[in-house]
């Protein structure tokens, strides 16, 4: 239970729409609306739609960057233990720290780790797996992975009000407005 | 898009079949890809090709269990020729894999729209191929049950990993490449899932999809950051698939044998890897695309554009075989020039000229676009290329080892049915996931047949 905040009495409204470009003109107007709490949803990755909704920073490269560094420097460093500190073995006379020898090593640690952290930074951040949202409630949903485009204004848009967004949401050119329950 | 709107196709596209057929919608397309899975039932062509895999597959599983109770002396190898079939299937199997990350990664990343439609399935045939070339070493290693001291951990000896090895390497580099294929393709799969989610029909689905889909529901900031991290993988990818076959190439080129110890092997080797991995994506998709009626999706311009790709690394491959006769000749070194003209004249003659007519001079048909087109020929050049690859690795292994270079130490090597039985049954192992695979996945991947279709036309529905 949320205490001494009100939670909106639904999640927000989904007007669904036939076409990617209604879809990124519909997010534009409402951002000029200034609606604020807003999310599209789409059945591919439609170019425009992440700069409608003002969304344009992500931290995934930065977080693969360091998942790099760190394997890498790991991978490095482990060999390097290993080979020169804790079980050296002269061969030869050859040098213990011979470094172009830990390089395909290092190098195949170097992009595990930025791999295995630009997999699991994008599913972090996405905040998946999650098992249950509201926008599932709505059975017209189930065309946002086949052929439909939605745009949901939720209730904790500062602007939101069940009667104007909704008017507003159908003189958008969409097929139609509905309610997200909780 | 530009915003020039919709523009005339130029006299080249007109000549040039198109990457998906005439009037698809995001709506056809899903349900074209998706009914394969969900309301398609299981046809007796699945079935009997299925039942054949899996009788390969327990076949391979016999002979495992056979050879863990014996040990490798089971197999035709002996000093001097300690590396039989066993390594030979290895390198095969995992450069087959190569061209499905070549493909999903280097395309997307030249932006080669012709991808889309093949990119899901050779992903898969490269997740395949490497658990199958996996294998090999493992049961290779004598006491398959010690693997894990191929890994560096604290163990109560004290000991490490010799980490100046390239097998050592082997082991980071496969097992590197099998995680990040693993990854590439699940990713890839994770908005395919969610279609499955929603349009399945049984609860079982819906819930077994549901929970690989993960709750993808297709929000645009999820898009967004999962355009990203596709492009970041793929840009790893890239790298990652020229270093594998590198360090497999370095497992003989480091060694001091004539025939091995030579500085072409690493691109020589990533090319014939490509090479083989393009005959194998060929020999998959033109029995696919005929059984599930998806010459829309997998067209001409597709198995055109493979057969060219198997061309040019074919002739890279081609200078490989040359370079390596030229170098015995002028390095002047006795043994290197043996190797080289032991193989051409020796006892393993018919392997090596069997190599070059498979590898160098049957392919030359490809130069003709009459060829190119002719979907049951291509299937049969891409056979050739297949075995043609597979005895080049065994002129590589074989021929290179069995004359050693006192002659008292001279041997040869021939596989035993034991031999036999692990090779086709890794390719029932192979074939059995991939008839799973394309039983119960998409294999083709949906949302960038939808990306496709809002990019060729205006992809408006109903």
């Amino acid at each position: 239970m949320l205490m001494g905040r009100t939670k909106p009495p639904i999640y927000g409204l989904l007007a669904e729409f036939d076409t990617p470009a209604r879809l990124v003109a519909a997010a534009e107007r409402a951002r000029k609306e200034g609606y604020r709490c807003m999310d599209a949803y789409a059945p591919y990755p439609v170019e425009g739609l992440a700069e409608a909704l003002k969304f344009h920073h992500t931290r995934v490269p930065l977080i693969t960057l360091i998942g790099g560094i760190v394997g890498g420097l790991a991978g490095y460093f482990m060999q390097y233990w290993i080979a020169a500190i804790n079980y050296p073995l002269n061969i030869g006379g050859r040098p213990l720290h011979s470094w172009p020898a830990f390089i395909p090593v290092t190098f195949e640690l170097t992009i595990l780790g930025a791999a295995l952290s630009a997999v699991l930074g994008m599913l972090g951040l996405n905040g998946l797996p999650m098992p249950y949202h509201p926008v599932f409630h709505v059975p017209r949903f189930a065309l946002a992975s086949r052929d439909r485009f939605f745009l949901c204004v939720e209730a904790t848009d500062p602007k939101f009000d069940r009667q104007t967004t909704q008017r507003f949401l159908e003189s958008l050119d969409s097929r139609g407005v509905f309610e997200v329950p909780h | 898009m530009g915003a020039e709107g919709p523009r005339l196709p130029t006299a080249a596209e007109r000549r040039r079949p198109p990457v998906i057929g005439p009037g698809h919608t995001f709506a056809t397309v899903t349900d074209k890809i998706s009914t394969i899975v969900l309301t398609r039932p299981t046809t007796p062509g699945w079935l009997a090709g299925f039942l054949v895999s899996f009788s390969l597959m327990m076949l391979l599983f016999y002979a495992i269990g056979y050879l863990l109770l014996e040990g490798v002396g089971v197999w035709g190898i002996n000093i001097p020729v300690g590396w039989g079939f066993a390594i030979v299937n290895f390198v095969w199997w995992i450069g087959i894999g190569h061209a499905g990350t070549l493909i999903s990664a280097i395309l997307l990343l030249l932006n080669q729209k012709w991808r889309t439609s093949i990119n899901r399935f050779a992903e898969a045939m490269t997740l395949f191929a490497v658990a199958s070339a996996g294998l090999f070493p493992l049961l290779h290693l004598g006491r398959p049950g010690l693997f894990y001291w191929l890994l560096p951990y604290p163990s109560t000896m004290g000991v490490w990993p010799q980490f100046r090895s390239p097998l050592v390497w082997d082991v980071f580099a496969v097992s590197t490449y099998f995680t990040v294929s693993l990854l590439f393709w699940f990713v890839g799969l994770i908005p395919d899932l969610a279609t499955l989610r929603d349009r399945a029909e049984t609860r079982a689905a819906r819930i077994l999809y549901g929970i690989l889909a993960m709750g993808w529901r297709g929000s645009a900031m999820h898009w967004h950051r999962y355009q990203t991290a596709y492009l970041l993988l793929a840009g790893l990818a890239a790298p990652l698939v020229v270093s594998v076959h590198t360090v497999v190439s370095l497992d003989f080129a480091v060694g001091i044998i004539p025939g091995w110890h030579s500085t072409i092997f690493p691109p020589y080797f990533v090319a014939g890897a490509i090479y083989s991995g393009f005959a194998m994506v060929l020999t998959l998709a033109i029995p696919l695309r005929a059984a599930y009626g998806l010459e829309d999706f997998i067209t001409m311009r597709h198995l055109e554009n493979m057969a060219k790709v198997m061309l040019a690394t074919g002739l890279i491959v081609a200078y490989g075989y040359a370079m390596e006769l030229f170098m015995a000749w002028y390095s002047g070194n006795t043994y290197e020039g043996f190797t080289a003209w032991n193989r051409i004249v020796g006892p393993y003659w018919p392997a090596y000229w069997a190599l070059i007519l498979c590898n160098v001079v049957i392919p030359q048909l490809l130069w003709f676009k009459r060829v190119r087109t002719k979907v049951p020929v291509l299937f049969v050049l891409s056979l050739t290329v297949n075995l043609g690859m597979w005895l080049e690795r065994f002129v590589i292994v074989v021929t290179s080892l069995h004359r050693d270079f006192l002659p008292s130490s001279w041997g040869m090597y021939t596989a035993t049915r034991w031999d036999w039985a692990v090779f086709v049954g890794s390719m029932g192992l192979f074939l059995t996931l991939l008839f799973l695979f394309i039983r119960f996945l998409p294999m083709i991947s949906i949302f960038e047949m939808r990306e496709l279709v809002s990019e060729t036309e205006a992809g408006s529905s109903d």
